[in-house]
């Protein structure tokens, strides 16, 4: 079986945390994913804030390392990648982030960010080609080329300018995106345009992606696979549909309760007052929401809870459930549409 | 263009007629808005943020005003407590309250009335928590500024009530902003708003920078010190999930005019501006899966708004009429509120 496109393998990273520091974060703690794109993957990871979700980002794209466990580009430690391999990894990833403003300069017109990918990767020979390239990048995200080159960043959208930036993601080729909150900056009204575009990428170009948000109704309409984080670690992976209709972590029944649904027949359940934000005295030693869970019991005090299987495509950290079997994390891939035991992908370089 | 087409004449407006229809006697209106216009004047022309908004605002109410960025939903909320900056202006128009006109007030007179009268929570209003202040002291500014005079055990006593009130430890008054969490700091801001116990408050976006989990929180804690009060909610937003959730009335704003106004379960159920209709439409559920459908095309510049009804260039029902006339809102059953010529045969 040929090695997955992008492995993260018991990664942890730890922020701070020097002999005499005593602000020691641990942002993500053990996890382990498999993205492939031999069927291309559609995964989300879904977190509040401080759950971690874009430290896995930038673990995933390079952009920092783990303090511990590795992240395997096609098998290979990224931290041991060739000049040459870097190039490629660099040009197969992508990344889309949530403020696309941020990304533009402001004194170059637009075309300037489609048109350094194309020079630096040498994507073209001549002039007319790179426009070509440029042209159809665009279309493919639903933007008329001759309504958008020429302009200033500013004489876009928001929605206009986050589409360019999955334009000149796809310009390269890319056999992944990591998309971390991508709608999170743009009006209903458009959000609905920019996700309907990725799964038409995903669909027609055969991209997998990685949709990371907070937003568990966007996840839900858009991924086969979902991963919920919470403070860095993973407390229900599987399949989108039951996990969400039928969550079973206590965390994730609480995200989901906690979603204003449009729809003023399916209420708000009472969420009661807020539980007292005491800090456990060692967040490190037992499960993360043991300090807001209604079923806290002595085991959750004591050690974090592992994955239990509760069914063939779902787990759950939670001792709700300890009599399902344990999936150690380095093989949570099971449980995903696209894991090493959903078929063996056939070879492919 | 300096003549602005309006949503009706100043004296006998829409909503006017929506109180007399709906409220028999039970509800009294408390805020009346009559053809407010704000614009914000560049240098390339005024831009249009409020064009022509009429709507009441009833005692104890939550209304809802719902729109994309740009649509004037801020600014709308804004003038009515009179706190818009240069460039902005606000160009004509009424916002009576008791019987006042607060646009006429003087402005020693106006800032009376915030805070004791009408309130706001603001948009981010945790981060314009005195970084250097504890709590007790941010809470100390707002009463001294309305001339509220307290000895020691009475302010210690109100800070206790309105902590509390708002779900926070009384110790939290000991506390600087940088010490709470974004939920923590938020429900401050509503303890302040409330601290002189106004009729009205206008809350723009109280919870867009909070968790899913912590949102729900707070808005909770909102509508409880709200009933508490016998407050009307202003709360603006973009987020539609939000107002079916916590308002009882919904009016959608679109290029600085209100589309739609109506009680919120007509307005999901049968939305009758093409705008709300496709809004609600691309919006994801947690029900079956389905092709996303966003509304084609881009919200309108307010600098160069279109002729005739705003929404004309991305409306599937548009029509010669729409290119040339702006639709006034305008009653077309009972309580609900259309500005689309699709109804122009119809009345309530």
């Amino acid at each position: 079986m040929t090695a997955p496109l992008l492995e993260a393998r018991h990664v942890t990273k730890v922020f701070g945390g020097g002999l005499f520091d005593r602000q020691r974060v641990v942002a993500l703690e053990d996890f382990s994913l498999v993205l492939r794109d031999d069927p291309p993957a559609f995964t989300a990871v879904v977190g509040e804030s401080g759950s971690g979700k874009t430290t896995l980002a930038r673990l995933l794209l390079g952009v920092i390392g783990p303090t511990q466990g590795q992240v395997l580009y096609r098998g290979k430690d990224l931290r041991a990648l060739s000049r040459a391999e870097w190039r490629t990894f660099r040009r197969e990833v992508q990344a889309i982030f949530q403020d696309p403003y941020e990304v533009y300069n402001p004194f170059y017109k637009v075309d300037h960010v489609l048109e350094t990918p194309i020079a630096k990767f040498g994507l073209a020979r001549t002039r007319a080609e790179a426009r070509a390239l440029i042209e159809e990048a665009l279309q493919a995200v639903g933007l008329r080329p001759e309504e958008t080159l020429g302009r200033y960043p500013h004489q876009l959208s928001g929605g206009q300018r986050q589409r360019v930036m999955v334009a000149r993601a796809l310009l390269l080729k890319p056999r992944l995106i990591i998309a971390d909150e991508p709608v999170s900056m743009v009006d209903a009204s458009l959000r609905a345009t920019i996700l309907e575009s990725l799964r038409a990428l995903h669909q027609q170009y055969h991209i997998a992606f990685l949709y990371i948000t907070h937003d568990l109704t966007t996840a839900y309409q858009v991924c086969q696979d979902i991963i919920v984080l919470y403070r860095g670690r993973v407390v229900e992976v599987g399949e989108v549909e039951p996990v969400v209709q039928t969550p079973e972590h206590p965390y994730t029944r609480l995200l989901i309760d906690s979603i204003p649904l449009p729809d003023p027949d399916r209420p708000w359940r009472a969420a009661g007052e807020p539980a007292p934000l005491a800090r456990q005295a060692d967040p490190l030693k037992g499960c993360r929401f043991a300090d807001r869970c209604p079923f806290t019991h002595a085991p959750c005090l004591a050690s974090p809870p592992p994955l239990y299987q509760t069914h063939p495509r779902r787990a759950v950290a939670c001792y709700l459930y300890q009599q399902a079997p344990v999936l150690p994390p380095e093989q949570v891939g099971a449980v995903l549409a696209n894991g090493p035991v959903a078929g063996p992908p056939p070879a492919a370089g | 263009m300096v003549v602005c087409l309006t949503t009706g004449p100043g004296g006998k407006t829409g909503s006017e007629d929506a109180v007399a229809v709906k409220s028999s006697g039970v509800t009294t209106e408390i805020l009346r808005v009559e053809n407010l216009r704000v614009y914000y004047h560049t240098e390339v022309g005024p831009v249009r943020a409020v064009e022509g908004v009429n709507f009441s605002l009833r005692a104890g109410e939550r209304f809802g005003l719902v729109g994309e960025s740009g649509s004037g939903k801020s600014t709308l909320g804004l003038a009515l407590l009179r706190l818009i900056k240069p460039p902005g202006r606000i160009e004509g128009g009424a916002v009576h309250l008791d019987g006042e006109d607060l646009l006429r007030l003087p402005e020693e007179e106006m800032r009376q009335r915030r805070l004791a009268v009408i309130a706001l929570v603001a948009q981010g209003a945790m981060n314009s928590l005195n970084p250097v202040l504890r709590v007790r002291d941010q809470i100390a500014d707002a009463l001294a500024d309305h001339g509220v005079r307290l000895g020691r055990a009475d302010f210690e006593a109100r800070v206790r009530d309105l902590l509390t009130w708002v779900g926070l430890r009384p110790e939290v008054a000991d506390r600087y902003p940088h010490e709470l969490s974004g939920g923590m700091k938020q429900r401050v801001c509503i303890a302040i708003a409330i601290s002189l116990r106004p009729r009205i408050i206008v809350a723009d976006e109280p919870t867009s920078a909070l968790d899913v989990v912590v949102q729900r929180q707070v808005m909770e804690t909102l509508r409880r010190v709200q009933e508490d009060l016998g407050a009307a909610v202003l709360l603006i937003g973009h987020d539609m999930g939000l107002m079916a959730q916590f308002v009882e009335r919904l009016g959608v704003m679109y290029a600085g005019g209100l589309v739609e106004v109506g009680p919120l379960r007509a307005v999901f159920r049968e939305p009758l501006h093409p705008y709300t209709q496709l809004l609600i439409a691309s919006l994801p559920t947690l029900e079956k899966k389905r092709v996303f459908r966003g509304i084609p095309g881009l919200p309108p510049s307010l600098l160069q708004r279109p002729s005739g009804c705003p929404f004309h260039p991305r409306c599937p029902f548009a029509m010669p009429r729409c290119r040339e006339e702006e639709p006034a809102l305008r009653p077309v059953q009972t309580g609900r509120w259309v500005a689309c010529h699709l109804y122009d045969g119809e009345g309530a």
